[in-house]
């Protein structure tokens, strides 16, 4: 049980995948004009990242250990299409998630921090249970990175900042100043 | 004077992927790598050539097979032959320099979703001849490595007061660490896009009043 914890508490704070890892960085400057978008975001994000694990340990257990070279090939593709067959379903029996999460869903399944996830968590061989967790963390992580940065967008907003500055520069400094922030959990474990 | 003109647009295609659509700066595509390998100035130079491989082989295949792709399913196809090509320098890394393999990670397989070798695919090599193909890789893959190596270097010397490994200053240096930690690139490319920012603005204004001048 502390084992799930940690690893649930490494993925949301500690190793953010965003903050930490730099994933998913395009939605993260992209997508952040404003805070319910991000926030909408960030939960298609932990979405799919279930599904990612999911994907990833069956994958795993089944295909890859007989051929191990056909790993990217496989990750990619079947992640991809089972976001689409998980859209579909969506879409039928649940229209009102559809319409929160729709748009996003196809631009996340590229996005690095899901293959991202698909191979960390193979890397440190996690099983189904932990998998699952860790994609929670991590989808967590993203969803709180997307919020905050979207927050701080949005109060710069009536700010007075040189031309120069507007823009992805301005956005990165404060991610810069996010990131370090996030450092501090670092020693969080560690006592 | 044709002959003349084909050579400026073929030089144009290389050119144009260094600078005035450089990858990193200007169209801020695969931000990730940039970020997350940038902390040694041989780990960047290491990525770009990774990329660089992975691009250009890429264009290769797609411009060839492009009358042969079917429409539809075309994304599928492009990814496909990326991860490939990726799967190759990933095992190629291990085999003759693991310590870099080591140190790059998951990143060197994550350039299958770097955006901009997918991108080049989709606007540029799935709709002209190979040579040109080829060469846009080139030129952008070029101006992907340059980048890297201007993130790259100022962290290494600033972070850990080293270039290549190759220690710069005296003993009475004092590393500014944060720089090879995770915040030290997102200021660093900061800081760099507005430098790049306040260099186009510089140059559209003298321009302007040269044209007033005149």
């Amino acid at each position: 049980m502390d084992n799930l914890l940690w690893i649930f508490i490494s993925a949301l704070l500690i190793n953010n995948f965003t903050l930490a890892y730099f994933l998913g960085l395009c939605p993260f400057l992209g997508v952040t004009g404003r805070l319910d978008t991000a926030f909408r975001l960030g939960l298609a994000n932990i979405f799919v990242m279930l599904i990612t694990a999911i994907c990833a340990y069956v994958l795993n257990t089944w295909v890859l250990v007989y051929a191990p070279y056909l790993r990217l090939i496989s990750f990619i593709i079947v992640i991809a299409s089972s976001v689409q067959f998980v859209e579909m379903a969506m879409k039928k029996f649940s229209p009102d998630l559809f319409r929160a999460l729709g748009i996003f869903l196809p631009l996340i399944t590229t996005n690095c921090a899901i293959l991202g996830l698909a191979l960390f968590s193979t890397n440190k061989g996690y099983g189904f249970v932990e998998g699952l967790i860790y994609a929670l963390g991590a989808g967590g992580g993203v969803t709180l990175a997307l919020v905050l940065l979207a927050g701080i967008r949005e109060e710069t907003r009536i700010l007075n900042i040189p031309d120069v500055m507007k823009g992805t520069a301005l956005h990165l400094i404060i991610a810069g100043i996010l990131s370090m922030a996030f450092m501090g959990f670092a020693g969080l474990f560690s006592a | 004077m044709i002959d003349q003109e084909n050579k400026n647009q073929t030089a144009q295609e290389f050119l144009k992927g260094l600078w005035d659509e450089n990858p990193v700066f200007v169209a801020v595509l695969g931000m990730c790598p940039a970020l997350a390998v940038t902390n040694t100035a041989i780990n960047s130079l290491a990525m770009g050539l990774a990329t660089t491989f992975v691009l250009v082989s890429s264009s290769l295949i797609v411009s060839s097979l492009k009358s042969v792709i079917p429409k539809q399913v075309r994304i599928t196809t492009y990814i496909i032959i990326i991860a490939t090509f990726v799967t190759v320098v990933d095992f190629a890394l291990a085999a003759f320099t693991p310590a870099i393999h080591k140190e790059l990670g998951a990143f060197i397989a994550l350039i299958v979703v770097n955006c901009l070798i997918l991108g080049r695919q989709e606007a540029f090599a799935s709709k002209n001849s190979v040579g040109l193909s080829v060469l846009d890789a080139l030129g952008m893959s070029a101006g992907f490595t340059f980048a890297m190596l201007c993130i790259g270097i100022p962290r290494e010397v600033l972070g850990s007061g080293s270039l290549f490994n190759i220690a710069l200053f005296g003993d009475s240096f004092e590393p500014w660490v944060v720089m090879i930690l995770p915040p030290g690139g997102f200021l660093m490319l900061g800081f760099l896009l507005l430098g790049f920012n306040w260099y186009s603005k510089r140059k559209k204004e003298r321009a302007v009043i040269n044209e007033m001048n005149i």
